[in-house]
């Protein structure tokens, strides 16, 4: 299988993690493993860097595990990009998942706020990958603005609803000049791999593996399923056809 | 002008309410725990009497929307009590105005030591604690004391008297979080018997006041009933309105709800209506049914066993080693509480409780200074 490069770093596995949500720091480092997973997401408002009690960062640090500090909780592209700074001087990485949701409930991505905090922050020489709705125009703007990546949602976040979005992301991937990672909303492995098998570059799993009864093995399936989507989107999908032959060829009186 | 909450509220009868909640049948529960969203009148349903036999499915559905929702953490956080100064009287509280017992307002310097104290103890969420004396602990008393701690603390939250909106967007610029206002009772006459002098007595600003620290545009917003004051299944049915108003609102901001229950404190009369624990479990696991996405605080007034069984039930946030008294952690240690508390737990074994209960207690969930 084809590697994944975004910027300038190579990834094998094309499955990200989020942190939150699980059980313990234990739990959650043993499914990151059993993922294979080489790139992990954290919410900079739970690092700690004072203090070093049990971090989540300290069960991240394997070789093979690139650390996408993320900015969930900020409401505008102001806090963003404070929260950004923070993270460069204290994670000491340029990368970022840019998520900017003002609404509490659903967690919804701001486009405005987000275009116009990819601006600055590519601008600022940050590695942006946006969090952001399942919307093609956004993402060509994205692009222009000088993203990274795209990290188009399949569902709302938390929900476990699978691709919801599916027409539109299949859009976003025709389009698309950057890596697209489906992001928030991928429930079941199954839905991992019908991501992969539609063309996305990677996909993000959090809740799915974090709330599962058992987080590290449901790691494992993530990491097959989205192995085995992308296996068969490299070696090409048949055509899906509504019937095998047509019963009764509408042309067939040329050939009498 | 702009609406507030009291239009809404003027909209709906005490009486009409609690008939409705009391009529509801076991097929209006049944509807409600089967309903992938849930409304105020399935809310009402979850409160009922008729509700008590689904104990047991409700406490089931609340874990599995909690656990999806929240996963499997609980937030940790210490009051502290900043002043016992207040003029208000209200007949329950130790702090009443007409209570002769001493009373201390913190300075900077004790401030510090109070917060070098909740910091060793493990906490970076701090809840500021005050009564209502306007002429002393008011807006520039809590933006000083804000400005000092704030590079201490990853999240800074107020329970303090109600203040205008241009205060409340003061101390949002100056790095609070959250702002916590509970109405007591929703019961208007009852609110008077209970608040009888003092600023608090003005039911409608009282009222009002989560609206002004919404456009003030505060983080987070947390509401609550004082469980023991009045009929809780009823209050509690305006407290979820009042969410629901909010929420539609100030749609930008978070909201919690807290279940204070009556406890014994110096001087205060005995609840006016008993909730049991049972009751609380219900109310708990209803709104959580009722709103997936509200933020559940139990504190240190609930005991040992029952904060234990509702890690999974639905709560999202506990305080641990609780001080009601200003200067209580550090400072003097020995003066009059506000009320007792029941779980007198160290904060460490409040997390190694969480942690064998399989969650994990998070510390730390926001950024120092901002």
């Amino acid at each position: 299988m084809k590697p994944l490069k975004i910027a300038d770093k190579e990834f094998t596995s094309r499955l990200f993690l989020g942190t939150g949500k699980f059980g313990s720091n234990k739990d959650m480092e043993e499914a990151v493993l059993a993922s294979g997973s080489e790139m992990v997401t954290v919410a900079l408002k739970r690092v700690d860097m004072e203090t070093d009690t049990d971090q989540i960062i300290t069960h991240l640090q394997h070789p093979h595990i690139n650390l996408l500090p993320n900015t969930s909780g900020v409401r505008n592209a102001k806090e963003a990009i404070f929260a950004a700074q923070l993270t460069r001087e204290a994670m000491e990485t340029n990368w970022l998942k840019l998520e900017i949701h003002p609404d509490p409930k659903y967690l919804m991505p701001d486009p405005i706020e987000t275009l116009k905090a990819t601006e600055e922050l590519a601008k600022m020489g940050f590695i942006v990958l946006p969090y952001i709705h399942a919307d093609p125009v956004l993402c060509k703007r994205l692009e222009d603005a000088g993203t990274s990546a795209v990290m188009p949602l399949g569902a709302p976040i938390g929900t476990n609803k699978g691709l919801k979005a599916e027409t539109f992301l299949e859009i976003i991937i025709e389009q698309s000049r950057v890596p697209v990672i489906i992001d928030a909303g991928i429930g079941a492995p199954s839905d991992a791999s019908k991501a992969m098998e539609m063309g996305a570059d990677a996909v993000l799993v959090n809740t799915a593996i974090a709330v599962a009864g058992n987080p590290r093995e449901m790691a494992k399936a993530f990491k097959l399923a989205v192995e085995a989507g992308r296996m068969a989107f490299e070696a090409r999908l048949g055509k899906i056809s509504s019937h095998a032959e047509a019963s009764s060829p509408l042309t067939q009186f040329l050939n009498e | 002008m702009q609406k507030s909450f009291v239009e809404v509220f003027e909209n709906h009868s005490w009486d009409e309410i609690s008939e409705r909640i009391n009529s509801k049948q076991e097929a209006d529960v049944i509807r409600a725990i089967n309903s992938p969203k849930r409304n105020l009148e399935d809310f009402m349903a979850l409160i009922s009497p008729a509700a008590e036999p689904f104990l047991e499915e409700m406490a089931q559905v609340s874990h599995q929307l909690t656990k999806e929702r929240f996963g499997k953490t609980i937030q940790m956080y210490a009051p502290m009590y900043v002043s016992n100064e207040c003029q208000n009287i209200c007949t329950y509280c130790g702090f009443s105005f007409n209570n002769r017992v001493p009373r201390k307002t913190l300075s900077d310097s004790e401030l510090l030591e109070e917060v070098e104290a909740i910091k060793a103890l493990g906490f970076q969420h701090v809840l500021l604690v005050s009564g209502e004396a306007n002429y002393t602990v008011n807006i520039n008393y809590f933006s000083n004391a804000v400005k000092l701690i704030r590079d201490k603390f990853a999240n800074i939250s107020i329970e303090v008297q109600p203040l205008e909106q241009e205060e409340y967007e003061r101390l949002q610029e100056l790095g609070v979080y959250a702002v916590l206002v509970y109405q007591e009772t929703y019961h208007r006459d009852t609110y008077k018997v209970y608040h009888p002098k003092g600023k608090k007595s003005n039911f409608n600003y009282r009222l009002e006041t989560p609206d002004r620290v919404g456009k003030a545009k505060v983080h987070k917003i947390g509401l609550g009933v004082l469980l023991g004051l009045e009929a809780w299944r009823t209050d509690s049915f305006f407290c979820a309105l009042h969410l629901d108003y909010l929420q539609k609102t100030y749609w930008q901001s978070k909201y919690s709800i807290s279940f204070p229950r009556m406890r014994p404190a110096e001087g205060i009369i005995e609840p006016n209506v008993i909730v049991s624990d049972k009751n609380l479990v219900q109310l708990i696991c209803a709104y959580r049914m009722f709103n997936p996405d509200v933020e559940l605080s139990i504190s240190t007034r609930e005991s040992e066993k029952f904060r234990e069984s509702v890690v999974p039930l639905g709560a999202t946030s506990m305080s641990a080693e609780s001080k009601t008294n200003p200067g209580g952690y550090a400072v003097e240690p020995e003066t009059l509480e506000q009320f007792e508390i029941c779980d007198e737990r160290p904060a460490s074994a409040i997390a190694n409780m969480i942690r064998k209960k399989g969650y994990e207690p998070v510390w730390k969930d926001w950024f120092v200074g901002q």
